[in-house]
């Protein structure tokens, strides 16, 4: 039953047993562990659409190089899949064998995307302003367009029983899905919950944020003096998400603790952030509260930093402010340096990218940032760095997305050792 | 858990701008004609019901945030306000969660746009593509009613808006909000029509929305009981809603039924059957307002609110059959 949900009197302690990601710089943790470290870029020109009269032409794409994974659904309901929901299934599969969850009736699925399956509404459209219109497989597209059409696709191939919620919080989305799950486990809501973010380029999204000339015409330098906008990207990442009890209980290997999670709304503006980031400010301060953890505590933080210049100026005002006086402590990258802005799935994409480096003691580069924004007060990370070479233990990475509209969400993640 | 009561709520249907216009339609059982819908490509127009103009126009719409804004965020507001007007408190703070469904979303913004961008992106306007996303409605009741707190913007079947209760419900346990608006809204352009014609002629899609603010302070109207969500793709349609019923019986003698059917047969089959012997009174605001899609969900809540609060009906039940994806139900009582 939804409502009343079972509750718990105390909190309960929230761990990831498995994890999914496919971006750009490949399909599985080992791929994508090795980008994110050396902060390689994977721009590229854009080939599933045409950008011939766009300001911009690249964009971090997904190849997709591993065979579609096997699951209950036939080779002719695979077919009908558009991009963002094979995206969406490479994370899945990974996630769920690495966290060997058998049987998980009543698993909540959570989601976060902001075009679900776009591309099939973009070939709806296409199809429906042909004269005369054209009508086969125009019922396919639409269900597809949906976006609860993918998660209920990956209930269907792994026998998931729901309930699922797609959050479409824009950039925030995928943030918003990890931490909603991480409350309904914590508060003993459920025990298990399947979370992540999803999207995949597409026309319409691409073209909007060239029409706003949000995107870089040159290279995407996340906080850097003479940054100039953010570069698109796509792909998945799903986590697995358990009680500390249960997955013990079962020898799961635990890859990290989901420690707390914010989330605010920035009233300042559609598509601009508060220029000080009060909401940004508030959503890394509610993380922190409802982990226990003091700002000073944090060694990394994995930012939003899209590289546009009023995100970035807003972001630093926030974290500088956050940090107070322990501000050149903390280390901050954004890994959308090297694979772009993954919009619904940025957010659950870079959970996963604190539990690489948490996991594996290391902080992501921002490879393209040369000149720091003299209004950075914290430490970047430009080049390739080992945790043992800071000056104190690396254990907890804070995660920001923030999105179109003011929704703010912050993810903190603690070392599992 | 707390108890979880409605401290107001509200609608913007094609009878009109308010509840009392869409409680006067219910109880007449009509409306006007559909509107036909001019559609490229064929001469044959396509039926909707859309919300009128209001009359005289709202002060809100002239916010910053909203002139430009697209119907749906308009109807959302409208409803939201409606909704907090009677919610003692849910105006007055910056600690309102927000939760704002949707099916189908922004489409009046969303189809010029790929439009402009099919035929030469770089004139697409930068005007239309924030409004295009889906929780433009969502930012801009939060930026209206000034609050910080947590804001969500939920996509699925039209039974998204019950499991959007229940998640308000776990904030306000949690005290993460002080009070919660939930609401339902949709917009129609001519590819809604296009597109609900493919699984079923008979459906005129409509547009409007519904709110509701939850709150743990009593009022006289309770949320009980919100169940499981029954996936079609488990077991299917037809056993997910006899799933739904056994979970939300059994009922009180006096119980007052809102169903999601807009007709009794093709894709609405199902649930009609469901309901056939229903013993009380029946009520199915899509029959009479359109396929309002989740705003059609949240017209159930809203009338089931309504009831409870002015007539002699202890206890409502509510119904959602989704398109696809799942059913789910509710029960709110009146607090005696």
């Amino acid at each position: 039953m939804l409502f009343p949900a079972p509750t718990c009197k105390e909190s309960r302690r929230v761990v990831v047993t498995g994890v999914g990601i496919i971006t750009a710089y490949g399909t599985g943790w080992e791929a994508n562990a090795e980008g994110f470290r050396w902060g390689r870029s994977a721009f590229r020109p854009v080939t599933i659409f045409g950008t011939t009269r766009q300001r911009v032409k690249t964009a971090a794409e997904v190849e997709f190089t591993n065979p579609f994974p096997q699951t209950r659904l036939t080779s002719r309901e695979v077919s009908r899949f558009e991009r963002a929901g094979r995206l969406l299934f490479y994370a899945a599969d990974e996630a769920l064998r690495q966290s060997a969850w058998h049987s998980s009736p009543g698993t909540p699925v959570i989601l976060g995307t902001t075009s679900g399956g776009m591309a099939s509404g973009e070939e709806f459209y296409r199809a429906a302003i042909q004269s005369p219109p054209i009508l086969r497989k125009q019922a396919t597209r639409v269900t597809h367009y949906l976006s609860q059409r993918q998660a209920m696709n990956l209930c269907a191939a792994y026998d998931l029983t729901g309930p699922i919620n797609i959050i479409a919080n824009a950039c925030a989305a995928g943030a918003n899905a990890v931490g909603h799950g991480f409350e309904m486990v914590r508060s003993g809501r459920t025990e298990r919950a399947l979370v992540g973010g999803y999207d995949a380029l597409s026309q319409l999204v691409f073209a909007g944020f060239d029409s706003l000339q949000a995107l870089s015409p040159t290279t995407c330098r996340p906080f850097d003096v003479n940054r100039d906008g953010l570069a698109l990207g796509e792909g998945a990442a799903v986590l697995a998400l358990e009680t500390l009890s249960s997955a013990q209980e079962r020898g799961a290997q635990i890859l990290g603790e989901v420690a707390g999670y914010g989330a605010s709304t920035d009233c300042h503006h559609l598509t601009q952030p508060h220029p000080q980031g009060e909401a940004a400010l508030k959503s890394m301060r509610l993380a922190c509260d409802s982990a226990g953890v003091k700002p000073e505590q944090v060694t990394y933080v994995n930012d939003h930093g899209t590289g546009t210049p009023m995100n970035d100026s807003s972001e630093a005002a926030a974290i500088n402010t956050l940090a107070g006086d322990c501000v050149s402590q903390i280390h901050v990258s954004s890994t959308k340096a090297g694979i772009g802005h993954l919009l619904g799935a940025a957010g659950a994409v870079e959970s996963v990218v604190c539990l690489m480096a948490l996991k594996e003691q290391w902080l992501p580069p921002m490879m393209t940032t040369l000149h720091p924004d003299p209004a950075v007060k914290f430490a970047l990370v430009q080049k390739p760095a080992k945790a043992k070479e800071l000056s104190r233990p690396f254990e907890f990475a804070l995660s920001n997305s923030f999105g179109f509209g003011g929704a703010n969400a912050s993810l903190l993640f603690r070392r599992w050792s | 858990m707390s108890r979880i009561f409605i401290s107001g709520y509200g609608a913007v249907s094609p009878a009109g701008w308010g509840l009392p216009a869409m409680r006067d339609a219910i109880a007449k059982g009509s409306l006007p004609q559909a509107r036909a819908l001019c559609r490229p490509g064929t001469e044959k127009p396509l039926d909707v019901r859309q919300v009128p103009s209001p009359n005289p126009r709202p002060a809100f719409l002239s916010h910053p945030r909203l002139r430009r804004a697209s119907s749906i965020s308009q109807y959302a507001l409208g409803a939201a306000l409606e909704a907090c007007a009677t919610s003692p408190g849910a105006l007055d703070q910056k600690c309102l969660g927000v939760i704002v469904c949707i099916f189908s979303g922004c489409v009046h913004y969303s189809r010029p746009f790929y439009d402009e961008t099919l035929k030469d992106p770089s004139t697409a306007s930068p005007l239309l593509f924030p409004e295009t996303v889906f929780n433009s409605p969502a930012s801009h009741i939060s930026a209206y009613l000034g609050s910080t707190a947590i804001n969500y913007t939920l996509i699925g079947d039209s039974g998204t808006f019950l499991q959007a209760l229940a998640l308000a419900a776990a904030w306000l346990d949690e005290k993460k909000v002080t009070d919660c608006l939930v609401v339902g809204t949709e917009e129609v352009d001519w590819l809604t029509p296009e597109a609900t014609r493919l699984f079923d002629r008979t459906i005129i899609p409509s547009e409007g929305a519904g709110a509701i603010v939850l709150s743990t302070t009593p009022t006289q109207v309770e949320l009980k009981q919100i169940t499981d969500e029954f996936l079609y793709s488990a077991e299917g349609k037809a056993t997910a809603l006899t799933r739904m019923k056994e979970a939300l019986g059994p009922f009180d003698q006096r119980a007052l039924l809102l169903d999601s059917t807009s007709g009794s047969k093709g894709i609405f089959q199902e649930e009609d059957h469901l309901w056939s012997s229903w013993p009380n009174r029946r009520v199915s605001p899509k029959q009479i307002l359109g396929e309002g899609l989740m705003a059609g969900a949240a017209w159930e809540c809203v009338l089931a609110a309504d009831e409870l609060k002015n007539s002699e009906a202890a206890e409502a039940i509510v119904s959602v059959a989704g398109f696809h994806q799942h059913a789910i139900g509710a029960r709110f009582a009146k607090v005696f």
